[in-house]
């Protein structure tokens, strides 16, 4: 698959995984030691490529491409927000008075991709009011604990605080961009080829390998319309 | 300019402290494991990250810093999946105060497997 698209543009993420993996363990072993040799640098990569082929990763879909402005954005409002709830959840801790009431509420997301679903689940754990109890890729939903939720005002600035927060986070462009054109030839799917134990799937169409077949059935159907927008 | 640094970075690691503080005192005060890992996640985080900036101001030697870097990192990158784990098993074996929950949609949930 990899050969045939060749020339196509690529998620950041979807044109070499594996590579990129091998070069952030590397970083982090390098960084473990603290100083720069080439010594580190080799028996990290020799680390790198041996804990890679020890535990292989499922693939992971992404697609689009890196915004690194919208991003920079996504990393400041979560290390403003970090520091905010911080402060909020410290009070919680310390004021007298009864134990906060606090909401369990269903959040439906728009976007079926599982790495913006993890990354939500990411920020969401670290901004103001919310520990995400349950999350499910099939049904498009997070169920979030919104401590100190005690009407539904509450609930309600959560739900936009949600919103808010995936629309920054699908600027970033590390949602999965979706074939919508199989018919033209054309694929934007990030799936990397090197990641799949048998690649032969005769489908232009992304394929996961440890994904269900019922959930890619209903994505499908559902985002080229979504898509069509962009 | 480095008495103000030590300075800086002194404040920071007391910042820091006294949000640890908070989160270990939220773990014990807060009603249920739901809550609690409110303060298990935020204060926490937040407080380690200022600790952890303020060593290194203090530090200042490169062989140290980066690994603060990476505890900083890492605890950036865990917490939050340990919340989300430990929140999802305490929600499943019943470690939630019911009579402090002003709405729980998951109560509603069908097709719960742990139902």
């Amino acid at each position: 698959m990899s050969a045939a698209d060749g020339g196509v543009q690529r998620g950041f993420l979807g044109r070499r995984p594996r590579v990129l993996r091998v070069l952030w363990l590397t970083l982090v072993w390098v960084l473990l030691w603290g100083t720069f040799s080439w010594a580190n640098l080799l028996g990290g990569l020799a680390v790198a490529v041996g804990v890679l082929v020890l535990f292989p990763l499922p693939a992971v879909s992404t697609g689009g491409r890196l915004r690194p402005l919208a991003l920079l954005r996504v990393v400041l409002d979560v290390a403003r927000d970090l520091a905010v709830s911080s402060v909020q959840v410290a009070w919680q801790s310390v004021r007298p008075g009864p134990p906060p009431r606090s909401s369990i509420v269903a959040v439906e997301i728009s976007d079926d991709s599982e790495l913006l679903m993890a990354m939500l689940v990411e920020c969401l754990s670290l901004v103001p009011g919310s520990v995400v109890v349950d999350a499910s890729a099939e049904e498009r939903t997070l169920w979030a604990h919104v401590l100190g939720a005690d009407d539904d005002a509450a609930v309600d600035r959560f739900r936009a605080q949600v919103a808010r927060l995936e629309a920054d986070l699908l600027e970033v462009g590390v949602h999965r961009v979706r074939v919508e054109a199989a018919s033209s030839g054309r694929t934007e799917v990030g799936t990397d080829p090197l990641d799949d134990p048998d690649p032969v799937d005769p489908e232009p169409t992304e394929h996961r390998p440890h994904d269900a077949a019922g959930a890619d059935d209903d994505s499908s159907a559902a985002l080229p319309s979504r898509e069509a927008g962009r | 300019m480095t008495g103000l640094l030590d300075v800086v970075g002194a404040v920071l690691v007391l910042l820091g402290a006294l949000l640890a503080l908070a989160a270990a005192i939220g773990l014990l005060r807060l009603p249920d494991v739901l809550s609690r890992m409110h303060a298990a996640t935020k204060p926490q985080t937040a407080g380690l990250v200022l600790v952890v900036v303020g060593a290194a101001l203090l530090l200042r030697t490169s062989v140290d810093t980066w690994m603060l870097v990476l505890v900083g990192a890492f605890q950036l990158i865990t917490a939050p999946v340990t919340a989300h784990l430990v929140g999802r098993l305490a929600y499943r074996s019943g470690g939630v105060r019911e009579d402090l929950l002003h709405r729980d949609d998951l109560a509603d949930r069908e097709d719960d497997p742990a139902r």
